[in-house]
């Protein structure tokens, strides 16, 4: 029962949790999202580019990593990077690839996939007329899109983008199965060495809340500002 | 690339003594189907409940729907099945708490529970989204033709909501597929469990995933083809996607 909470265990764990554990899971939150963002828009773009093979490799490779379960992926790189590292620098040997650089690029390869769609739903979005107009202006496809319509098309989807990478924010938890130290990681440890999982893992679970609540409160009041330009 | 190919292996015994890897994998697949099934009807009877408490003339179900969704929503999911898995049967008064822990199969249940109640308040975000999306002079017909409140949800509110949220509700089903993984944490061997254990006994860690990914796509495959049928069947006429 509650009777025996100690509090104390969670304050002596705050530093170790916040500046080991919340460290990661944030830089990895925002170095994945800013990484699937590029990827995924890559990804759109190659989708919608009219080139029928580009856009099918890219097709299949968004419905690939949708179908797959993100721990089972998460398992698949942390196994496959450094021999894909061992290929690209030829070493005799499969590469060490750190806990962190291992995670990154799962989070940023599994996410592209989802940023692919959201960012293709953008693209959409964006009225004929104005790509029309653009090269009509005589921009060229690079500039068009760099300057007419991924610019409107990040705009129209940043609740959505920003809705995902709570998503993603949540979704960091699962390297715990690689024992990696983010936060729940973190919590998870000093759990099991004081034989404090209650305090520990509610702890845990109140800070993702309040930090993806506030998160999405601010998404609605974003929503709220940007709404209806047209 | 100096890694052993050797995908004989499947057909190699397991150390477990249950038949060979490929059994070991595809006991996997049934457990992973199983939990997915079961966390599957809680999420729809309690997504629907909660969904269309969101829509009820009525303030404090309304308020009751949203802080709902947020309390599911707002934490990962691999943090409530521990919630579920470690702490709840501390909280409970001590003997129920005892039960808990004792029970077969405990990893089965927390499993199919946590990932049901997770999905749940996607389900419940989606009905919401189906039900307001009919236009509202529906409500008001049955209402003018006297219907109750519940005979209105029942007789035509939902069976058009449902209809509409039926694409969006299968890759909600399709998530739930996925997400009863996260349940190898909590030591349930559902297929990527099993191919993570294939991999630790034999070291044949390319093999183990490839065939558990092809399974997931196998299943992805099969749900996709059947709720296409379904969704035919029951499209409703004079919709764009009617017959």
């Amino acid at each position: 029962m509650l009777g025996n909470f100690d509090f104390d265990v969670i304050r002596r764990a705050l530093p170790y949790l916040f500046y080991e554990g919340m460290t990661f899971t944030l830089t990895l939150t925002g170095l994945a999202a800013l990484g699937g963002l590029i990827f995924g828009t890559a990804l759109a773009l190659m989708r919608l580019s009219g080139l029928k093979l580009l856009g099918r490799i890219a097709g299949i490779y968004v419905d690939f990593m949708r179908s797959l379960p993100l721990v089972l992926v998460i398992f698949w790189f942390y196994f496959l990077v450094p021999y894909i590292g061992q290929w690209l620098t030829g070493a005799s040997r499969p590469i060490s690839v750190g806990a962190f650089a291992s995670s990154l690029i799962t989070f940023i390869m599994f996410e592209a996939a989802y940023f692919s769609e959201i960012m293709r739903a953008g693209i959409q979005s964006i009225s004929r007329g104005q790509p029309a107009a653009a090269s009509a202006l005589g921009l060229t496809y690079a500039q068009t899109m760099r300057y007419v319509v991924l610019p409107q098309a990040f705009r129209n989807m940043l609740p959505v983008l920003i809705t995902q990478t709570i998503v993603l924010f949540q979704d960091t938890s699962l390297v715990y199965v690689l024992s990696i130290t983010d936060f729940l990681g973190a919590a998870s440890k000093v759990a099991q060495r004081d034989g404090r999982l209650v305090e520990m893992y509610l702890f845990a679970a109140v800070v993702y809340f309040t930090i993806s609540c506030i998160a999405s409160f601010g998404v609605r009041r974003l929503q709220a500002r940007i709404a209806i330009i047209r | 690339m100096n890694y052993n190919w050797n995908w004989g292996i499947f057909f190699q015994p397991n150390p477990m003594g249950t038949g060979t890897y490929l059994d070991m994998l595809l006991s996997g697949l049934a457990l992973t189907l199983k939990t997915a099934a079961l966390a599957w009807i809680i999420a729809l009877i309690t997504g629907s409940i909660v969904g269309v408490m969101r829509t009820l003339p009525s303030k404090g179900a309304n308020w009751f729907g949203f802080l709902y969704v947020e309390f599911f929503r707002n934490m990962p999911l691999l943090v409530q099945l521990f919630l579920w898995f470690f702490v709840l049967p501390e909280l409970l008064p001590k003997g129920a708490g005892t039960w808990l822990k004792q029970l077969p199969n405990a990893p089965f249940w927390t499993a199919a529970i946590g990932v049901g109640f997770f999905m749940s308040a996607r389900v419940a975000v989606q009905l919401q989204a189906g039900i307001s999306s009919l236009p509202r002079g529906q409500r008001m017909a049955a209402t003018a033709l006297g219907l109750t409140t519940v005979q209105g949800y029942r007789y035509v509110l939902l069976p058009m909501a449902f209809r509409i949220i039926l694409p969006p509700l299968t890759s909600e089903f399709l998530n739930t597929i996925k997400n009863t993984a996260v349940a190898i944490t909590i030591g349930l061997l559902e297929l990527t469990g099993q191919a993570r254990s294939m991999q630790e006994f034999s070291f044949q860690v390319f093999e183990a995933f490839t065939a558990a990914t092809i399974l997931y796509l196998l299943v992805n495959a099969v749900v996709v083809t059947a709720m296409r049928f379904l969704e035919r069947w029951v499209a409703i006429p004079g919709y764009i996607t009617g017959k």
